[in-house]
């Protein structure tokens, strides 16, 4: 890309207009392009964000590898916490073209510069989560997410059109996880509601704060960057789950869900937003544990990529 | 240059599959039971069933434990590229394992632990997850923690060196069920071997701090490498049958081939004594190391927890 201060200003305001029309004819800005440094900026923090959430998002289910009561669910488990790595490395790619290293961006990560998804700060403390994390999770992850495989940066809308086939697959994995659940003993059952009790208002936290104290979602959808509002997505989640809890016979945890026939949609109640703020804070049950994990990790394998990088020197 | 693109098309090809239609809507299907659903399970003649069961504990215990350990790094490799390609031996090692410990059960249904009356659990997990330890038949040898990755590396580079020495002569089995596990497992090992012996190299060549941990990580697994190649009653039984290996008949290709990556690394094959047997017994014979029972307990936690429960 070429830097705004190398340009002249009449020539800036030439590139801006183009890049507007490009904008306006719901077309693609590709690496090469020129690019209001805002919206790069907008774009580097969003992508690297989303990206640090599929790593962070590794630990909550990896906590349950090594205990899975079946041979098929533990392939499915593994194949599914290695997909977040590939995610991961899809998006800090696609981050890597708009000029930023995996590199510094990891770093931003483990110095707490950068955040990532306050989904993953909750802990998983039953087998069944697993399942709920598909199911709810990935869920809520897979609304936010399909309308950027339209967005208007043309790497990160191509990344996000896989990783939305894979994120849907993972959903469909964790509805199946527990509707076999529910077909199973009484202890079984328990424990799904008991788990969905727990991540449901978790995971309408993850569109974000409500559109009256949003303060990036204009800029971001006049830029073609989002697409929906934060609340526009929360009601589409919760108006796709109802039937889905019907379905597996668990109970929402909110005595205000309710079909509204005049809006067509349901009408539900609002997350405990203070809770929502503590933790993006960093007071979530498992914030530092979860940034000290990735920080170990990173330090512990610092000296193999170190004699990757020498042994790559010496063109062997 | 930027370019046109159908973008409603990928918005709705991807929300389609997500809410209603039948189950037809899952990509693969949700009945996963039998892994070897489709394919002849019946016994060649002459062979020994007990005997057979026996031995494809011994080949996918050895996958299913290894498995197990290197599942444990996930999230934890030196970088994303090494999460997946750990993940992916890991997953390769589980398939082998739940195709043999099928086949296990197969052969001697006597050899399954019981559970509860009416217990949907299938045999794959109740061999995998309600048998205790004394009857677990891997090798000693893949049951320490994972220590750093140049113990990972260098306990791969082995492991998979000796476990594609035994399948590539396993494809010749009368058992027409171990031959096509076997011709599975060739292709998924030569790529274990082929990655493991490219970081062993890396290591040894890389900075001074990787040829010092590559080196002690050697000496480290070094000690329970004989014991890949002791012959249990079993092994040569059914070697005699023409349907297992002898491991101790690999010993020397596989001695063979790890000198070469030594030599290209420049490193020298490990002088130090090999773990002894507890009294008479090693790993095939049911006698494990300390790691193995945490293991164990950890692995089987909640299925045993659940014992007639349904996943």
């Amino acid at each position: 890309m070429t830097a705004a201060s190398e340009v002249s200003r009449e020539g800036e305001q030439a590139l801006l207009a183009a890049f507007d029309r490009t904008i306006a004819r719901n077309d693609r800005i590709e690496p090469r392009d020129w690019m209001p440094e805002k919206y790069r900026s907008t774009l580097v923090r969003q992508i690297a964000q989303h990206a640090h959430s599929e790593i962070i998002g590794m630990q909550p289910e990896g906590n349950w590898l090594t205990r899975v009561p079946s041979l098929r669910r533990k392939a499915i488990l593994l194949a599914k916490v290695q997909d977040e790595a590939g995610h991961g490395l899809y998006l800090y790619s696609a981050c890597e073209t708009l000029g930023v290293s995996r590199r510094e961006l990891t770093e931003k990560l483990i110095d707490g510069k950068q955040k990532y998804s306050s989904i993953f700060n909750y802990p998983t403390l039953s087998y069944a989560d697993v399942g709920t994390i598909g199911w709810l999770v990935d869920g809520a992850a897979i609304c936010n997410q399909v309308p950027l495989c339209r967005t208007s940066y043309g790497p990160y809308g191509r990344a996000m059109i896989r990783i939305c086939k894979e994120e849907s697959f993972h959903q469909r994995q964790g509805f199946e996880l527990l509707s076999t659940m529910m077909r199973g003993t009484d202890e079984q059952r328990a424990s799904v509601q008991e788990s969905v009790d727990r991540f449901w208002w978790p995971a309408l936290m993850m569109f974000g704060p409500p559109d009256a104290a949003s303060p990036n979602t204009e800029q971001s959808m006049r830029w073609g960057i989002k697409r929906d509002t934060n609340d526009e997505l929360r009601q589409k989640f919760v108006d796709m789950s109802v039937p889905q809890a019907a379905a597996l016979g668990v109970t929402l945890p909110d005595p205000d869900l309710a079909w509204n026939e005049e809006r067509g949609h349901h009408d539900f109640g609002q997350p405990d937003w203070d809770e929502f703020y503590a933790v993006v804070k960093g007071g979530g049950p498992c914030n530092a544990q979860r940034l000290a994990h990735r920080r170990r990790a990173y330090d512990e394998g610092r000296w193999v990529r170190e004699a990757a990088a020498a042994f790559a020197a010496k063109g062997a | 240059m930027s370019h046109v693109h159908d973008h409603d098309a990928d918005h709705e090809s991807v929300y389609a599959g997500l809410t209603g239609g039948d189950d037809s809507r899952w990509a693969f299907g949700t009945d996963f039971e039998d892994p070897l659903a489709g394919i002849d399970t019946t016994l060649p003649d002459g062979v020994d069933a007990a005997a057979l069961s026996q031995y494809c504990l011994m080949l996918g215990d050895d996958a299913l434990i290894y498995s197990h350990r290197l599942s444990q790094w996930a999230s934890n490799a030196p970088d994303l590229e090494e999460d997946i390609a750990l993940a992916n031996v890991a997953l390769d090692l589980l398939g082998q394992a739940r195709l043999l410990l099928v086949r296990a059960a197969a052969a001697d249904g006597d050899l399954v632990p019981a559970l509860p009356e009416g217990s949907p659990v299938p045999d794959e997990d109740a061999l995998a997850f309600f048998r205790d330890e004394a009857a677990f038949r891997n090798v000693r040898f893949v049951e320490p923690e994972n220590g750093d990755f140049a113990v990972t590396m260098a306990r791969l580079l082995v492991f998979s060196t000796f476990r594609l020495a035994v399948m590539q002569r396993l494809v010749g089995s009368h058992d027409t069920v171990l031959s096509a596990i076997a011709a599975k497992a060739v292709k998924e090992l030569t790529y274990h071997r082929d990655y493991a012996g490219r970081w062993f190299l890396t290591l040894a060549q890389g900075t001074g701090e990787s040829r010092r941990r590559l080196l002690a990580a050697l000496t480290l697994v070094w000690p329970l490498y004989d014991e890949l190649f002791r012959t249990h009653p079993v092994e040569a039984l059914l070697a005699e049958q023409g349907v297992g290996v002898d491991p101790a008949a690999v010993a020397d290709d596989v001695a063979v081939l790890l000198e070469q990556v030594f030599s290209v690394s420049g490193t020298d094959r490990p002088d130090v004594p090999a773990a002894g047997p507890v009294g008479t017994g090693m790993g095939r014979d049911g006698m494990h190391s300390e790691a193995m029972g945490p293991l164990l307990a950890e692995m089987q936690v909640v299925a045993r927890a659940h014992p007639s429960g349904r996943w």
